[in-house]
């Protein structure tokens, strides 16, 4: 019985450096919440527009990734300083690129995007105009 | 010996889909020629051998043949038996020999089945079939053939991503793919009924059964996905618009709006280009939403150049297949007429109008998952999420709730909304109630705000087509939209809740700490080591505690696989009638205590369970049809007998 406890120990003592290299310079707040839950929230919101860098498809607010956590401290720290969140973002922009938010910004190659929903509703609109006054003319 | 003994049956099957093209394209030409007669059995023997390929490749896995260089490179002796087969498609290869061995046990099975439509017709389908199919039969053999053997074999595989080793994952990519797949029955029928200029009623009804499976299955795939997603990535997110994700919810958006104009068409004669359309675009989202996963392009285009083959092979196919398709559609257009009209305020109006709704959602999405490539090719990464997608298609989705709410309501043909006022006084009703309640209870205005509002309205309004009817006598199939539309509400009741009502707690607690999550009091009690067949974990016991109820046991684990070595958080969650709690165990911090990461989230399991019935429904709608189906053909056979016996005694 105590050899197996002891086994158990050895394997998790085993275990614990692949995990300990995880951490990177100390980020209080990676893991941790704002005390005020307002501007928890506030940084809640802002983190889950803002994509992590190394996974696949995922948002900072959902990643185990050191720099994930690092990125998590930072927003909940300027928060808390009481910065906007969309000078966080813009400034996160900055560092990192437009790869990093995942509410794309209006610009000369991303206008389409935008325009898309108006062209959708443009063609909706003209498809059924069709049909409905085709079939009242019939 | 196996491996070459699949490989040599995918041979045979790729040289009969050959034999079932030529067939199919010959008996187009003339009728009566021979080859024509051989298309149906051609077809099924076709689906049996493709059939009898994947078997071998499951054995292969299912015994760890580590000689063969696809089950070297993705398992591991020390993995349990399911994960093992389920191995088989979790990789590149095995997924594309399961994509075509679905389509040709599907063929196969309409080849045996149907005889609704006129001969020629069926064959100029099976022909269709049997085109797309021997496009990726080529692309498994000559770009990624899965029986490759590896010499000299290694001493042990590689392993299965731990991420995918998980029971519910197991099965999401089996059930995703007869959805995709099951869609290229619909399209090949659209391609029959193309060549043959056999648009109508009978084309409809002898597609629906098929769409109305395929899409059962795709609404299961992504419901149980999407679960997996939210209990295995282990931070409680459902839905993350993922390219992947959206990559199976764009089939489903058009399967649906092709469902829905498949009953306009087989009841009314109507929308007949509009359906033939739908039924060439709900299987070309397939093939893209395949292209978009298996070539990688995805997540960057530079995974794209890891095997610039494979890509290029899937995009050529998607280029002839959909092209094709198209180049078919523009040229027979003119003599496929819409066919029967109908007024605005009709059951034809409400679904047309949805139809174009889900199409618009659809185009959204699409733009949505590809503009990132777009804007890469010149060389600018952008990023396109959640903040993106929920306003944009929010656009389309709540007037197309509005519009569901009344459209089963409505007569074919022309309708007052008059008539159906009073039906829509109980929905109005309890939709300004939950208003009241959702201003009452401080919820900020917003996209949740408007499902919390427009989802118990709806659901209300989902049963209202049962008003006045005779429930005992109500056929299948209406008892079928009825749980289907109501599980939309149930669903959009649970996404609006955890969006507007989920706590989160993050904290580092000591051994014995208690943390409150809501109306929770959770009790760190300690911290176990345990382990599996191939992996061990740091195990957390926490009491908690509902309200000071009785204290429930949840052990959630953070977990070590040593092939691939990968480190996972297995989440412990806990199910009342009211939400779920959900628990994960991160890591020690340097003073000893342990990272924990709490949700209380309000009819959050609603979501997944909308889902379900949203499938269930379908699957009453297609037993219902089906039924009808048998009788009709017991009632003929009986006549006909009848008859023959009458013509005897005269």
């Amino acid at each position: 019985m105590k050899a197996r406890v002891f086994a158990w120990l050895l394997l998790a003592a085993l275990a614990a450096p692949v995990r300990a290299d995880d951490t990177m310079p100390p980020a209080p707040y990676a893991y941790r919440q704002l005390a005020d839950p307002r501007a928890e929230a506030k940084a809640e919101a802002l983190m889950e527009t803002l994509r992590c860098l190394v996974c696949q498809s995922q948002s900072i607010a959902d990643s185990d990734a050191p720099i994930a956590g690092d990125m998590r401290n930072q927003v909940r720290l300027r928060i808390a300083r009481g910065e906007d969140p969309e000078e966080i973002r813009a400034w996160l922009v900055q560092r990192y690129g437009d790869y990093v938010t995942y509410a794309p910004r209006m610009t000369r190659l991303t206008w389409p995007l935008f325009a898309a929903p108006l062209g959708l509703l443009a063609l909706a609109a003209v498809l059924l105009r069709r049909r409905f006054t085709g079939g009242r003319a019939a | 010996m196996l491996a070459e003994f699949g490989l040599a049956a995918l041979w045979l099957a790729a040289a009969l889909a050959a034999l079932q093209l030529l067939g199919g394209a010959m008996a187009v030409r003339d009728p009566d020629n021979a080859l024509g007669a051989a298309v149906r059995p051609v077809a099924v023997v076709q689906g049996l051998l493709v059939a009898i390929a994947f078997a071998a490749l499951v054995a292969l896995f299912g015994q760890t043949d580590l000689s063969v260089k696809l089950v070297a490179e993705n398992s591991h002796s020390a993995k349990p038996l399911i994960y093992k087969l389920a191995g088989t498609w979790g990789n590149h290869e095995g997924s594309m020999l399961l994509w075509v061995t679905v389509m040709g046990l599907a063929g196969g099975f309409v080849a045996l089945v149907e005889r609704r439509l006129p001969e020629a017709t069926m064959r100029a389908t099976l022909a269709g079939q049997a085109f797309v199919s021997l496009g990726f039969y080529g692309f498994l053999l000559f770009a990624s053939n899965p029986f490759a053997r590896l010499s000299p074999p290694p001493a042990e595989g590689q392993g299965l991503n731990p991420l995918l080793q998980d029971p519910g994952l197991a099965f999401h990519p089996p059930t995703l793919y007869l959805g995709y797949v099951g869609l290229s029955i619909a399209f090949s029928f659209a391609i029959g009924a193309l060549v043959t200029r056999e648009v109508g009623p009978a084309f409809a009804r002898t597609m629906r059964p098929w769409v109305l499976g395929a899409w059962i299955f795709l609404t299961l795939g992504i419901t149980a996905g999407s679960y997996w997603a939210y209990y295995d990535l282990g931070w409680g997110g459902w839905w993350f618009w993922d390219p992947v994700e959206n990559a199976s919810l764009m089939p489903w958006l058009a399967a649906t709006a092709l469902l829905h104009s498949c009953s306009v068409l087989a009841a009314r004669n109507a929308l007949r280009a509009w359906t033939v359309m739908l039924g060439v675009v709900a299987f070309s989202m397939s093939m893209i939403g395949t292209f978009l996963v298996r070539s990688g392009i995805l997540t960057s285009v530079h995974a794209f150049a890891v095997d610039p083959r494979r890509g290029t092979f899937i995009l050529a196919l998607l280029a002839i297949n959909i092209g094709s398709a198209l180049v078919l559609f523009a040229l027979r257009a003119a003599t496929v007429t819409e066919g029967e009209r109908f007024a605005v305020t009709s059951r034809e109006g409400a679904l047309v109008f949805n139809n174009v709704m889900l199409s618009s959602i659809l185009g959204i999405v699409l733009i949505g998952t590809l503009y990132p490539l777009f804007t890469e090719a010149f060389g600018e990464k952008v990023s396109v999420g959640p903040p993106y997608f929920n306003p944009m298609t929010a656009i389309f989705v709540v007037p197309m709730l509005l519009v569901l709410a009344v459209g089963p309501l409505l007569r074919w043909r022309r309708d007052r909304l008059a008539r159906v006022q009073l039906s829509l006084l109980p929905p109005l009703v309890v939709s300004a109630g939950a208003l009241v309640a959702v201003l009452a209870l401080g919820v900020r205005p917003g996209l949740p705000m408007v499902g919390l509002v427009l989802a118990p309205g709806l659901a209300v309004a989902s049963m209202m087509p049962l008003r006045g009817r005779h429930l005992r006598r109500l056929p299948l199939a209406v008892w079928g939209m009825v749980v289907a539309h109501a599980g939309i509400a149930v669903a959009l009741f649970g996404m609006a809740c955890d969006s507007a009502f989920s706590t989160e707690k993050l904290v580092a607690a000591h051994i014995g700490d208690v943390v409150a999550v809501g109306p929770w009091q959770v009790t760190l009690s300690g911290i176990e080591p345990v382990a599996g067949a191939n992996w061990t974990a740091l195990e957390g016991e926490l009491l908690v505690r509902y309200e000071g109820g009785d204290a429930i046991r949840m052990t959630p684990q953070a977990r070590s696989f040593w092939a691939p070595p990968q480190n996972t958080t297995v989440s412990a969650l806990h199910t009342r009638w009211n939400g779920q709690l959900y628990t994960v165990l991160g890591e020690e911090t340097e003073d000893g205590r342990w990272q924990l990461r709490l949700w209380w989230k309000p009819f959050v399991p609603l979501i997944w369970g909308g889902g379900f019935l949203v499938a269930l429904g379908g699957v009453l709608a297609l037993a219902g049809r089906v039924l009808a189906d048998l009788r009709r053909i017991v009632v003929r056979d009986k006549i006909a007998w009848r008859r023959l016996r009458q013509g005897r005694r005269a």
